[in-house]
């Protein structure tokens, strides 16, 4: 597990998190110009701020991830969820 | 003011999950038609009603979508129609925007992106019911003056649920908003919700204990195994009395009507042609029935998308994805229901390949083929005391189909020139309990399309395939049977070199062009070749020691492996057509399958001449 520390945040993204774990959203970083995946995942509700959880994980590679945001849950696969940096929040 | 008389288009728009079709349901009742939109394959439902005071609404169920920034073509066409941009859609007087009242958090979102088009909008907030359960409190008025717009409350499951609905509508069409709407939309949303929503303090755990259950990496695996099986078990035997009184209704029409036709050429066509080639088709429905009723209840009760979840990881590996899954599974009963089925997954390109493969899984009408020929040339030798050799080679033909279906999409997925990532990001909906009413118009629905579409082309193909295997008639003083005459029959030996190679004979070559209709018909073709008469299962057993007799084993293994393969069903291909709306993927399906029959025999054969 990684954490990278850029003043004044400390943030892991979403695919490094653990099953359980809880984390608030920092951002949704493009993986390529025009990425409508990180666009759509932004649509979805994973904007700065918003609480997630780490519901359950798939029987393979632990993947797909389901991701608990607000009222609704997703499951993303690990390189879709690479895509969002979250700031690990203690457990609530 | 004159009351128009013109009616009022309007359309629904909102997030999957909304209880949008529902409410549709709830609305139009019966009055629905579904066609596709020109070009493409997105479904185009509309219905129609009145409103209390006798107002006329044309109502439009836009495919739902979480944004208006599309990432599949059917989200293309929701924000195309709200924008005024099809032209064979007229532009929607008022967009109703139907919001699940407890998800605002998500679908508020969506109502202020669709607000900044600048249209007449009402805002549906649906499952009102389920957010009071769940202790959702929410004030109405508070966000339609928030939102400026006018706010109505429904539950689709309930008989007045859409009332609210349709009474705004007989008020003067809402003014669309010309307030600037700038700024960030999820912003305004916590905004609009800290004013008009009040959420309980605890959230719903019922629902997360189920999903620790359900999607557990072992015990989900254990009850999606259930699932299936249940599911199975049903299609084949809830199913088989039912398609023994269709097929004998069909019989018995056919015969009834033969009586009523003098002998020669129209009783041929219509006994051995239309009847018969109605009869295949309408023996199928009712396991294709079964087979529908089982998915919709799983996509309504919420489980389908956890299923994906399961087995997205071994679905990927394979070039597929999760949603894969279910089209793949009906493609076991019938290659039909299962491409159907293909329209729940979003990427084009997923859902193309999952439609190349689905006809490799061994669907229910091979089995009479491999039934006969097993029985026929395989022993029931015990193998390792436990196992049947019988059974041991039925297996074996299951796992080639299933086996080259994954490797056929891993050779797609490899040669793809697209390699843009294919998403998964897919919404897992909250458990609820289907609605009766909802399964049952999903289930006519889905009828009529199969009736119509399949109906039409098998009809006049197997008129067709009934003319070249009857005429021209036999000579008086023919002494071999009345097929081997026919065009069918000429072309049957024509191919024979062709298929030399694989070791089929010229009887087989002639069976297989009726075959072509359906994949069971072979077997009735092969005892027509043979000259032997008599109703289809005493056929079969008298057909059993013939060819045993007449064929070598090669050819025997060299035929059971063409049926994996090869698209002899007309159905099929008629499908393919209908959900890719292109006769080049038809041809492209065809001439793989086609190929990889021949090859696969060929192989087969070559080698079961060395070592056997």
């Amino acid at each position: 597990m990684r954490i990278i520390t850029i003043w004044p945040i400390t943030y892991m993204l979403l695919s490094e998190l653990a099953l359980g774990q809880t984390a608030s959203v920092v951002s949704v970083e493009d993986a390529y110009p025009a990425d409508t995946i990180a666009q759509r995942l932004r649509d979805l509700g994973f904007v700065s701020g918003e609480l997630l959880k780490i519901r359950a994980v798939g029987p393979l590679g632990a993947e797909p991830m389901l991701i608990n945001i607000a009222t609704s849950q997703f499951a993303l696969r690990r390189n879709e969820a690479a895509r969002v940096r979250v700031a690990p929040v203690s457990s609530l | 003011m004159n009351a128009s008389v013109a009616s009022l288009n309007i359309a629904l728009v909102g997030n999957p999950n909304c209880g949008k079709t529902a409410l549709f349901n709830r609305l139009t009742g019966g009055r629905q038609k579904v066609a596709n939109y020109a070009g493409v394959t997105v479904e185009r439902k509309e219905g129609k009603f009145v409103t209390p005071q006798g107002k006329s609404i044309n109502v439009l169920d836009l495919p739902g979508t979480y944004s208006l920034t599309p990432s599949s073509p059917d989200e293309a066409i929701t924000r195309d129609v709200c924008m005024g941009r099809i032209v064979e859609v007229e532009v929607p007087d008022i967009i109703v925007c139907v919001a699940d009242a407890t998800n605002l958090r998500l679908h508020l979102r969506f109502v202020l992106e669709l607000q900044r088009l600048g249209r007449p909008m009402i805002l549906a907030l649906n499952l009102m019911d389920e957010a009071g359960r769940r202790g959702i409190k929410i004030d109405s008025q508070a966000l339609s003056r928030e939102l400026n717009m006018p706010v109505v409350e429904t539950i689709a499951v309930q008989r007045q649920g859409a009332e609210a609905l349709a009474q705004q509508l007989d008020l003067p069409a809402p003014k669309s908003d010309t307030i600037a709407l700038h700024g960030d939309l999820h912003q305004r949303v916590r905004e609009v919700m800290a004013i008009a929503v009040t959420m309980p303090e605890q959230r719903d755990s019922r629902a997360d204990k189920l999903d620790r259950i359900v999607l557990h990496p072992v015990l989900g695996l254990v009850i999606l195994s259930v699932v299936m099986f249940l599911m199975f078990q049903a299609v084949f035997s809830w199913a088989a009395p039912l398609q023994d009184g269709v097929s004998a209704g069909i019989g018995w029409l056919g015969s009834s009507i033969s009586t009523l036709l003098p002998d020669g050429p129209l009783d041929s066509l219509v006994t051995n042609g239309l009847f018969a080639g109605l009869g295949t088709v309408m023996e199928f429905l009712p396991q294709i029935l079964i087979l529908f009723l089982f998915i919709l209840m799983l996509e309504e009760s919420g489980y389908l998308p956890r299923a994906a979840f399961l087995l997205d990881r071994f679905m990927f590996a394979a070039g597929l994805t999760g949603r894969s899954f279910i089209p793949m599974l009906s493609s076991f009963a019938c290659a039909i229901p299962g491409i159907m089925a293909t329209r729940s997954i979003q990427d084009p390109r997923d859902r193309l390949t999952t439609i190349m493969v689905a006809p490799l899984m061994t669907c229910s009408a091979r089995l009479p083929v491999y039934t006969l020929l097993i029985g026929a040339f395989i022993p029931r030798t015990e193998v390792m005391q436990i196992f049947n050799l019988q059974g041991l080679v039925l297996f074996a033909l299951y796992m080639a189909g299933i086996l080259s279906a994954l490797l056929v999409s891993y050779v797609i997925k490899k040669t793809r020139k697209d390699r843009s990532e294919h998403a998964l990001l897919m919404e897992l909906p909250r458990y609820r309990w289907p609605n009766p009413r909802d399964i049952a118009m999903g289930l006519w629905e889905r009828t009529i399309i199969f009736m119509r579409r399949v109906t039409g082309i098998i009809l006049s193909l197997t008129v067709i395939l009934w003319f070249l295997s009857t005429y021209p008639a036999p000579p008086v003083d023919a002494t071999l049977p009345a097929i081997d005459y026919s065009f069918a029959g000429r072309i049957g030996h024509f191919m024979e070199p062709l298929f030399a190679p694989i070791g089929f004979n010229w009887q087989i070559c002639v069976a297989l062009i009726p075959g072509l209709a359906a994949r069971e018909v072979a077997v009735a073709a092969l005892a027509t070749v043979y000259a032997i008469s008599g109703a289809d299962d005493s056929a079969a057993q008298a057909l059993s020691p013939l060819i045993a007799a007449q064929w070598s084993i090669p050819t025997a293994l060299s035929l059971l492996v063409w049926y994996v393969y090869a698209p002899q069903c007309l159905s099929t291909l008629a499908v393919i057509k209908r959900e890719t709306n292109s006769w080049k993927q038809v041809f492209i399906s065809a001439g793989y399958l086609f190929a990889l029959a021949y090859f696969a025999s060929f192989a087969t054969y070559q080698l079961a001449k060395i070592f056997l």
